[in-house]
């Protein structure tokens, strides 16, 4: 083994032995990013020299007590990394250096973490493949034609080619989740509000939340440790107690009622990935768990009213980017307005600004009841259909996306095409709930990911569920070959 | 056709956008076959249902009003595209 394929769990052990110094471990993890990174294109920006500064200074300190520390891992670029440029792979924020950490920064700095970079995403995490970046693509490690996933298809990549031990995403409809299942990794959406928002450039700010990316399940308790609870910076972060994440690391689902919706694995959905939740329910049954068919009649209408409610919020977070405080402001303009219009006009990619116009739309005069006020009624009854389940179901399981990566450029042309490959992430998003995906099985040799779904503030249960699913069986031990 | 290129110019003038000839047209296509889709939410008869804007029922959060440090002047404006004298800069908006 190789020391940049070893997960939290294991390099903790190694540091703690003094078998490895942070050094090494940084340093093996840079040394891959620069065997493979060429072909993955994972990261925005790699601070190299930070990272093993910062690596030497734990070294010389000897303080491993952080759950994290010493230990080398990637965030997203959405993300806000005091002095660490922070672009959202967005040209109109392509020169921003926060002067602030987010706290999830913060947290990962208190834990001693090493951070090692910023990872490429979907320009404003608006995109389901990270072809949206306005930079570059970033490749999926199984096949360097197709896809990570996205928006946070630069962490999952990075996790899974090796070029970090664990990652940050953000999900706003899947986006931590659905790169995780494409990348065959571990993805974890917490509840909305368990992880503090401050210092995420927001996108649509009733959906967004911060989540690990990681190699197994143990690795997730780990960083979901390390980065949740309440902040006074965020108001919608809640003040409740956050329990110890590895607690739930119990191989035991005896009892467990899980609830298999079919409207997730219907039409639309490709057999090899339904066969492989099929074949996950049945191994949970054999662990002594009970699964039965459920529905969960407003799902086909949560993506619509999220393609409502996601661009009208957007469009409102959005109209910051005015060239005046910060970011890029276009050359050669006239009067304010012009300026305005033009950086923005040059600044943002084709997919922000439909976007945009979408949601402004959606708002505008004479709309807002057709379209805004419908789609958040809509919620109510996505959310209603959830509560109903959890009131006789513990976990909800289902494919995290209908298929297996796509291949680069296959629905770049059709926003709807790519639209649907959110479809069983995005209603999870609409009733605020928590999320896991986890690795449950291959689709001409792409892995596929299976999503526990769980009551809200109970990612316990989810978590749980997931390593009880990982340690009778070996997909997360499957790596691609670069 | 909800969305002609007279809606897509109103619409962009208020998100502040410009669009050129093309863009105009491939987003009216684009916002129309978007558009298309949302109908199928009017399926639904949602005359008795609240909506939801927030999934955690959040009220006002307050906090005592407490003098504490903030961004220092030059680390504020260290982003700016264009500044002088400690202010952010910004073309004449009031004539003369």
């Amino acid at each position: 083994m190789k020391l940049y394929e070893l997960t939290i769990h294991e390099v903790r052990e190694l540091l703690a032995k003094k078998e490895i110094s942070s050094e090494d471990l940084t340093k093996a993890v840079l040394e891959r990013i620069d065997q493979v990174e060429e072909k993955i294109r994972a990261f925005l920006t790699i601070d190299r020299e930070g990272a093993l500064e910062k690596s030497r200074k734990i070294d010389e300190e000897a303080d491993f007590s952080g759950a994290l520390a010493g230990i080398p891992g990637a965030v997203k670029d959405n993300i806000c990394t005091k002095n660490l440029k922070t672009t959202c792979a967005s040209k109109i924020l392509g020169n921003f250096i926060p002067p602030y950490d987010a706290t999830v920064s913060k947290k990962l700095k208190a834990d001693n973490a090493v951070i090692l970079g910023k990872t490429n995403m979907d320009e404003f995490a608006m995109g389901s493949s990270t072809e949206n970046s306005g930079f570059f693509i970033t490749r999926n490690p199984w096949d360097l034609e197709r896809v990570p996933g996205g928006s946070s298809g630069g962490s999952a990549a990075a996790v899974a080619a090796g070029e970090c031990i664990f990652a940050l995403g953000s999900d706003t409809g899947g986006s931590i989740r659905q790169p995780a299942s494409y990348c065959g990794v571990v993805g974890l959406k917490p509840t909305y509000g368990r992880v503090s928002r401050y210092g995420l450039v927001a996108y649509a700010s009733s959906l967004d939340q911060i989540g690990p990316i990681t190699k197994d399940v143990t690795d997730c308790a780990l960083v979901l440790n390390a980065i949740s609870g309440w902040d006074e910076c965020d108001s919608t972060s809640v003040n409740m107690p956050v329990p110890d994440y590895t607690e739930s690391l119990v191989a035991d689902v005896k009892g467990m009622k899980i609830g298999l919706p079919k409207e997730y694995l219907g039409e639309g959905i490709d057999r090899e990935v339904r066969e492989a939740v099929l074949a996950a329910a049945r191994t949970f049954e054999s662990l002594g768990a009970a699964c039965e068919e459920i529905s969960l009649p407003h799902t086909e209408y949560a993506l619509w009213a999220y393609y409502i409610i996601a661009p009208a919020e957007a469009s409102s977070n959005l109209a910051r980017y005015d060239g005046i405080r910060y970011g890029v402001r276009a050359a050669g303009y006239g009067d304010l307005i012009d300026l305005y219009k033009k950086t923005r006009s040059e600044g943002f990619g084709p997919e922000v600004k439909r976007r945009i116009m979408l949601g402004t739309y959606a708002l505008s005069s004479g709309y807002y009841d057709a379209y805004y006020l419908k789609a958040q009624k809509v919620r109510t009854l996505v959310k209603s259909d959830f509560d109903r389940a959890f009131e006789k179901y513990d976990v909800i399981i289902s494919p995290t996306a209908p298929t297996a990566a796509f291949r680069i450029g296959e629905k770049t042309g059709d926003p709807l095409k790519m639209y649907m490959s959110d479809v069983c992430t995005i209603p999870v998003n609409m009733a605020g709930l928590p999320a896991i995906s986890i690795p449950c099985g291959f689709s001409q040799g792409m892995p596929v990911g299976l999503q526990i779904i769980g009551k809200a503030f109970d990612e316990a249960t989810i978590i749980r569920a997931a390593y009880t699913f990982e340690q009778a069986t070996d997909y997360h031990r499957k790596k691609p070959v670069l | 056709m909800k969305i002609t290129i007279e809606t897509v110019e109103h619409v962009a003038n208020l998100a502040r956008l410009y669009l050129s000839e093309d863009e105009k047209a491939e987003m009216a296509q684009k916002l129309n076959s978007i558009l298309d889709y949302m109908e199928k939410l009017n399926e639904l008869d949602t005359s008795n249902v609240p909506p939801t804007a927030h999934i955690i029922p959040v009220k006002n959060v307050f906090r005592e009003d407490v003098v504490r440090e903030s961004l220092p002047r030059e680390e504020a404006l260290r982003n700016a595209p264009e500044k002088e004298r400690g202010f952010f800069k910004v073309p004449r908006i009031i004539e003369d």
